[in-house]
């Protein structure tokens, strides 16, 4: 699947994007892969309260399925307006 | 509904009174435009603006959609710029049009709520002392639970 980050996220684990093989059933499983995989990611994903996530580029949660997702987006609360 | 996510400028004046055409029947209008603050005391030389390019637009439209399915609006405007913007910029705008006035005020301020904590827009201040990603406030949350209560 495509993994996307955005804003600080993005910056600490130094990539916009990447294509990820992974059996993650969910964003929470999928966040403890990536962090044990290597240190920046760990740092990115140090604390979840602080991130958001969205599934298909629909707002989701840490607890939501990955079945059939084809992009995660992780990223900081979003500052518009 | 008219949407634009754009990098370029606009003229917020301009763009109100094509609105204000287009919206017929309406008897209000109410519009808000954001502007990159200017403080000397931050000392911010400009505002860089990252998206959520395949979700932007999406994510807009649908608050846009609970807007209308609250309020009996004639017709919706959103702008929201991205990239580089110097102090003094329109950042973004929306105008909302309706038969009386309280449905276009309290949807104008329904839809700044929300595009300030659910539209992917991240702000990043540049400084002379280097670039800070603005925090999104606690009191952020607190405006959309106003939306929530009753």
């Amino acid at each position: 699947m495509n993994v996307v980050y955005f804003a600080w996220v993005r910056e600490r684990i130094g990539l916009p994007s990447e294509q990820i093989e992974t059996n993650a059933t969910t964003v929470a499983d999928l966040v403890s892969e990536l962090s044990a995989k290597e240190e920046r990611y760990a740092a990115a994903f140090q604390d979840t309260s602080a991130l958001r996530v969205a599934l298909d580029q629909e707002l989701a949660d840490f607890s939501s399925a990955l079945d059939g997702v084809r992009e995660v987006a992780f990223f900081p609360p979003m500052t518009g307006g | 509904m008219v949407v634009r996510v754009q990098s370029e400028a606009f003229d917020a004046g301009a763009e109100l009174n094509q609105f204000t055409q287009t919206a017929v029947g309406a008897g209000a209008v109410v519009s808000f435009t954001g502007i990159v603050r200017d403080t000397a005391a931050d000392d911010m030389r400009h505002m860089k603006i990252e998206h959520y390019p395949a979700m932007t637009q999406s994510a807009i439209e649908a608050l846009c959609d609970d807007a209308r399915s609250r309020w009996d609006l004639a017709e919706v405007l959103v702008i929201h710029r991205f990239g580089r913007l110097a102090p003094d910029e329109q950042i973004m705008m929306v105008a909302t049009a309706s038969r009386h006035r309280r449905a276009a005020f309290e949807s104008a301020d329904f839809l700044m709520d929300y595009l300030k904590s659910r539209a992917p827009f991240w702000k990043k201040e540049v400084t002379a002392s280097g670039a800070e990603w603005v925090a999104a406030k606690d009191q952020d949350e607190d405006d959309l639970a106003r939306w929530t209560q009753d």
